[in-house]
């Protein structure tokens, strides 16, 4: 697999990281050594295996559908870059 | 008091029931240890007065005769577990700031058995490297590397990405350190700094408040200078939390009361696939010669096959990246760390910048591998087609243990390398991880100790892996390999 110029700004639009275009060829070219790196999995007959999620000898537990824990608006907020009356996350405006 | 820096951790424990020294004394010589240790570059967060306190709490405990597992030894933290109200970067630029209002559960264990914080050390970016390079806040140097008594003349990686872990303890500014591992985190670092360290099981050591990298394979674990340290920090920092859902819920044995260096009558693997091109043959001798030690002090030795070996390192690169790409989303400038706005831009456009400006760019490749291994028409081709590979490599693992009890492996395929060195090409610095990827995607608990000493004088680990949780038979043979390696070189640079 070749990684072009287009395809390294359609994965960082998708990503949602500027990738200006002078970085585009070297990517590409970091990406496509990647991609044929790893193509090597293709020698390996999987038929019938099962994909292996996790390493986790355990069922995901279930826990008892009650409120636990909360009323930390305050903390959560304490990291944001900007608040709006320290109750929400500001953003930039999402609609006209 | 500065050859307080020098004992072990269960040494120091000794010397303060004894009454030979405070936690305090013991403290104050580290805090000293780690100011003039400050040419190593490995401390994102310099922590003195957390410690003191800490140490001063731990000397009221031995007081009263309350003290626990780990009362009163200083630890450095790496930077990538959240630590209530201090500066926690992940040696990321995007988390600037970044203040958790919360204690990981890891290092609040450690917290509970006594431990002292003495800072955050640095990484390779969100713990994605071999080399510590990665670190937004620059290199760290390994303190094997040439040193003329004022300053490097020739610099070397501590490994990654815990190596500003394993750089402090190979200093003797700290008695130990955490690390996690994903790929080869603890193991790699520990071979090229001439300590040890051990990633246990998934799921032994609960990941809730680590920031997550590959959550499948990330697992936390210590590095310490001696295998006895490593069970120590370990018995403190293991056990179950209902927070991490993967986090196995069975009893922790006690692996410091049991650890022995019995290897009598137990069956090592000599995976005959590990015998790569390119290898530098001191490394294959060496390894042989851990065989000897063993087969000298009774095991038995057994040439066995994992016959997808050559596979695991690229199973890691698409699995790795693709939870790494979902992962690293939640960074987006609104609840955290750095936000990069665009003057008239939108919500997209600020994503956009702040993740442009925030990552570095083998976290930006990596998000970009992830990315696309996970999106619409190539999932099965990538993705699920690598899951089925991590299958049959953890299989292979398997048909393995019912023969031998343990295996034996080098842990890295160099010695520490000089800073810049495999940077031209991102595949050759991931081979780097070669013989410690298999066992993290099979979930398997593994160790590195040192072994001896390449030709260029610097360290070399031998990497030992067990079945699911026998932790006590991993931790046995490396005390073996160290009672036989009998390793006391030292590196160059270490603390005043």
């Amino acid at each position: 697999m070749t990684i072009d110029r287009a395809t390294v700004q359609k994965i960082a639009n998708l990503a949602r990281i500027d990738v200006p275009a002078e970085e585009e060829e070297l990517l590409a070219k970091q990406l496509s050594g990647i991609f044929q790196f790893v193509e090597q999995l293709n020698e390996v007959d999987t038929t019938g295996v099962q994909p292996m999620t996790t390493a986790a000898k355990v069922k995901l537990p279930y826990r008892k559908d009650v409120v636990n824990d909360g009323g930390h608006a305050a903390d959560l907020l304490a990291n944001a870059p900007d608040n709006v009356d320290n109750e929400y996350f500001a953003v930039p405006k999402v609609v006209e | 008091m500065t050859s307080l820096t020098h004992l072990t951790i269960a040494e120091a424990l000794e010397g303060m029931k004894a009454r030979k020294f405070s936690a305090t004394e013991l403290t104050e010589a580290h805090i000293k240890a780690v100011e003039s240790s400050r040419a190593l570059n490995a401390f994102v967060t310099e922590t003195p007065e957390i410690a003191r306190a800490q140490a001063k709490a731990s000397d009221a405990k031995y007081a009263k005769g309350e003290a626990g597992l780990l009362e009163g030894i200083p630890l450095a933290m790496k930077d990538l577990y959240c630590t209530k109200d201090v500066l926690t970067t992940a040696s990321s630029h995007i988390l600037d700031g970044f203040k958790p209002k919360y204690e990981s559960t890891v290092s609040g264990n450690l917290w509970k058995a006594g431990a002292n914080m003495l800072g955050k050390v640095a990484l390779d970016e969100f713990a994605m490297g071999s080399s510590t390079t990665t670190n937004y806040y620059g290199n760290v140097i390994n303190p094997w590397s040439k040193w003329n008594g004022k300053e490097f003349t020739e610099k070397l990686v501590p490994g990654g990405s815990s190596g500003g872990s394993s750089a402090v303890i190979a200093a003797r500014c700290a008695m130990g350190a955490t690390g996690t591992d994903t790929g080869g985190s603890i193991r790699q670092p520990a071979s090229f700094t001439g300590i040890s360290g051990i990633k246990p099981t998934y799921g032994r050591c609960s990941r809730w408040g680590i920031i997550a990298f590959a959550s499948s394979l990330d697992q936390a674990g210590p590095m310490a200078r001696s295998v006895k340290d490593c069970a120590l920090m370990l018995q403190a920092m293991a056990g179950h939390d209902p927070k991490d859902s993967t986090s196995v819920d069975m009893p922790v044995p006690d692996w410091v009361k049991a650890l022995a260096p019995q290897v009598k009558g137990k069956r090592i693997g000599i995976p005959k696939e590990y015998r790569v091109d390119g290898i530098p043959a001191e490394i294959d001798a060496l390894w042989m010669k851990a065989a000897d030690w063993l087969k000298a002090a009774g095991a038995e030795i057994v040439e066995v096959s994992l016959p997808h070996t050559k596979y695991a390192v690229p199973t890691y690169y698409i699995i790795a990246p693709a939870e790494c790409s979902s992962n690293l989303a939640r960074y987006d400038g609104v609840r955290f760390g750095l936000r990069e706005e665009v003057p008239g831009g939108s919500l997209a456009d600020m994503y956009k910048a702040t993740r442009r400006a925030g990552f570095g760019k083998e976290v930006r490749r990596r998000i970009l591998v992830g990315t696309y291994v996970l999106s619409a028409g190539y999932y099965d081709a990538y993705y699920n087609k690598a899951l089925c590979v991590r299958a049959k490599i953890a299989e292979d693992f398997k048909k393995a243990f019912e023969k031998v009890d343990a295996l034996l492996t080098p842990t890295a395929p160099s010695t520490a390398f000089v800073i810049g060195a495999n940077e031209d090409d991102p595949v050759k610095m991931y081979l780097n991880d070669i013989f410690t990827i298999p066992a993290s995607l099979a979930g398997l608990p593994c160790m590195s100790v040192p072994g001896g000493l390449g030709a260029d004088g610097l360290p070399l680990g031998l990497h030992i892996i067990g079945k699911p949780f026998d932790e006590q038979t991993v931790l046995d043979v490396s005390l073996a390999l160290e009672e036989a390696a009998k390793f006391t070189a030292l590196p160059q640079f270490m603390a005043a």
